[in-house]
């Protein structure tokens, strides 16, 4: 998370000493780049989401209310609380639990937790959501009927929601937290230990104001994504609306049956996302001390 | 009381770090634990301190057991040589940190705290965090935080290891008047043998796992047990069949009973002092065969002499003069 700041530096400090090529050829390549990175990102990003942005204004504010207070939407923002919630709740513990076991011991498995960790970054959704329907499905499942019959439905409940999008936000927790641990190393710990410090007190007082900089980084990130989440949460929901119908879920529907409110609703996914991005960037430099 | 470590074993994998080691460390004591790196030194603090624990053997902190207790109930103070400062921490919390574990209460951490911040000369620096402090005022504030806790023992692993020539001296000056003020039975490892030569009561030379030789640096220095210990303390040179410091050389002009004749070689001045490389008569060229003719570079004896008496005996390159041992050599037998 720190790599653009040496960067950054690196440009502030060495930019005027460097000698300078002729002025023509810098503001013609200049140009060039400046024009094909913008039209890139214009077209990609600023356009489409641009759009609707404008198809919400151009509805006018009562549409907006009406579709983000109609009650499968306030039903949908409320489970998307919750999963979102929940799974980064989940990833918070297992990644700060797994990076000081990656960090901390040595031990047989090590290295193939390592890799299964950034495992779910690399597989699809639906193939997260699918493996999730054959484990926990309630009549195949290896453990839905196990589980059904204790009285806890995963899949088509939000259970299920909630595994999925802890699968696929797993890894952005463990890999913000790894690099920070591996590079304070054991002394501080073995420090607070000779000072008479158990393990609950050295977690607190020393190992979680290390890393709380890349800890804030990794749950923002999670939120971000958690939210965003559509293709495991698609499989294992049923999508029934007003009860496992999550915000990107409802915005699909009401795209795809010409309903109103899908650009309303995004309007507001955007925004928490552009909310994440502000308060990431907002860390970013504080991650030097931390 | 003290410290007493009994039959020490320790192994990382199949590298032995630690063989059979026994060690006493008297009560109030300076002692310094020396010898090269991966010899044993900074495992056998570690395992004192609880930071690492023995395949075999046990640990006696004045007269109480504490093999298998951990180090946070051990009462040791110990200092790293990169300071394991908390990072986060202003100087005082890193001073303070122990009694706060403690639930002293506040005024009586208040007090502590400022009596040791001005033992260690870091009153004015209270406020500042470690990464506003230079590496000497950074290992003071770690020993200032080990010192809080009234600790038993006091373990230092290379604790001027990090820092540059000039503030290395001047802390070991500073942690030998600090040990004379507050007494507590300390005991730092390094591998700088004029370190451990100049701070320490008493000296324990470790190599290859094994306890070399145990005695006050003078005993050490002026009658080593073995090669090792003679060659880690100090130059050694070799004199026919011995072994001897090249200042322990008394350089003759004329033969006498016990002296060895030899050719000088090269003479090179460093500062006050004079440098004379030597061939002695009968010395084996150094490829080993007998007949082959050393060649004019060659040399087998070291002296060192005060640029005075360099002057005096007006040594020359190619000067004959006759070498022995002076009177209060420590001499070792040549293997």
């Amino acid at each position: 998370m720190l790599s653009t700041t040496p960067d950054r530096a690196a440009a502030a400090t060495g930019t005027p000493s460097r000698p300078r090529p002729s002025r023509r050829r810098v503001s013609t390549s200049r140009w060039v780049l400046r024009l094909v990175a913008l039209a890139y990102v214009g077209l990609l990003v600023a356009l489409p989401v641009g759009l609707v942005l404008w198809r919400t204004v151009d509805q006018g504010a009562a549409a907006f209310v009406d579709a983000i207070s109609g009650p499968e939407a306030i039903a949908a923002f409320r489970l998307t609380a919750i999963v979102a919630g929940s799974a980064v709740l989940v990833n918070t513990v297992f990644g700060v639990g797994a990076a000081l076991l990656l960090a901390r011991y040595r031990f047989r498995g090590r290295a193939l937790l390592d890799l299964a960790i950034d495992l779910p970054i690399s597989v699809s959704p639906i193939i997260v959501g699918l493996a999730l329907v054959l484990a926990f499905g309630w009549t195949t499942g290896w453990f839905g009927p196990a589980l059904q019959n204790a009285g806890l439905q995963v899949i088509f409940a939000t259970p299920g929601m909630v595994l999925a999008t802890a699968f696929v936000s797993l890894p952005l927790v463990v890999r913000e937290v790894l690099p920070v641990l591996n590079e304070t190393g054991l002394e501080q710990d073995q420090a607070a230990r000779s000072l008479g410090a158990n393990a609950v007190q050295r977690f607190v007082r020393i190992t979680l104001p290390t890393i709380r900089w890349a800890l804030a980084y990794g749950v923002v990130l999670s939120i971000a994504r958690t939210l965003g989440e559509f293709g495991a949460v698609r499989v294992v929901s049923g999508n029934v609306g007003g009860q496992t119908q999550t915000v990107t879920l409802l915005v699909d529907e009401r795209a795809e049956q010409f309903e109103p409110g899908a650009y309303q609703l995004s309007v507001v996914l955007i925004a928490v996302a552009a909310l994440c991005i502000v308060v990431i960037s907002l860390l970013r430099p504080h991650g030097k001390d931390g | 009381m003290g410290i007493e470590a009994r039959a020490i074993t320790k192994r990382f994998g199949a590298f032995v770090a630690l063989d059979e080691v026994n060690l006493t460390v008297a009560s109030g004591q300076l002692t310094a634990l020396l010898g090269p790196s991966g010899g044993g030194k900074s495992t056998l603090l570690r395992i004192i301190g609880g930071l690492e624990e023995a395949d075999s053997g046990s640990v006696v902190i004045d007269g109480v057991e504490v093999s298998g207790i951990p180090p946070q109930r051990r009462n040791v103070g110990f200092v790293f040589q990169h300071y394991a400062a908390f990072k986060h921490l202003s100087v005082y919390r890193n001073v303070a940190f122990g009694l706060e574990i403690r639930k002293r209460g506040k005024a009586e951490i208040r007090q502590r705290v400022t009596e040791l911040l001005e033992l260690v000369h870091l009153e004015q620096f209270a406020d500042r965090m470690p990464s506003q402090l230079s590496g000497g005022q950074r290992q003071r504030m770690a020993l200032a935080r080990a010192l809080a806790v009234e600790p038993k023992v006091l373990l230092l692993d290379e604790p001027f290891g990090a820092l540059d020539t000039k503030v290395r001296k001047e802390l070991r000056d500073w942690l030998r008047r600090l040990h004379d003020e507050v007494h507590v039975t300390t005991v730092f490892v390094t591998h700088d043998q004029e370190e451990a030569l100049e701070v320490s009561d008493s000296l324990v030379v470790i190599n290859a796992g094994r306890i070399e030789q145990v005695g006050s640096p003078n005993e050490l220095y002026d009658h080593p047990a073995n090669e090792f210990v003679m060659g880690f303390l100090g130059p050694v040179t070799r004199l026919g069949e011995h072994l001897v410091r090249p200042h322990d050389i008394e350089v003759l002009t004329a033969d006498s009973t016990g002296a060895v004749p030899a050719t000088v070689r090269r003479l090179a001045r460093v500062g006050f002092q004079v440098r004379a490389e030597l061939h002695t008569a009968g010395a084996q060229a150094t490829n080993g065969d007998p007949d082959s003719v050393p060649d004019a570079a060659e040399f087998d004896t070291a002296v060192q002499l005060t640029r005075g008496q360099a002057d005096a005996l007006d040594l020359q390159v190619g000067s004959r003069v006759w070498l022995r041992p002076s009177q209060h050599a420590s001499v070792l037998a040549a293997r």
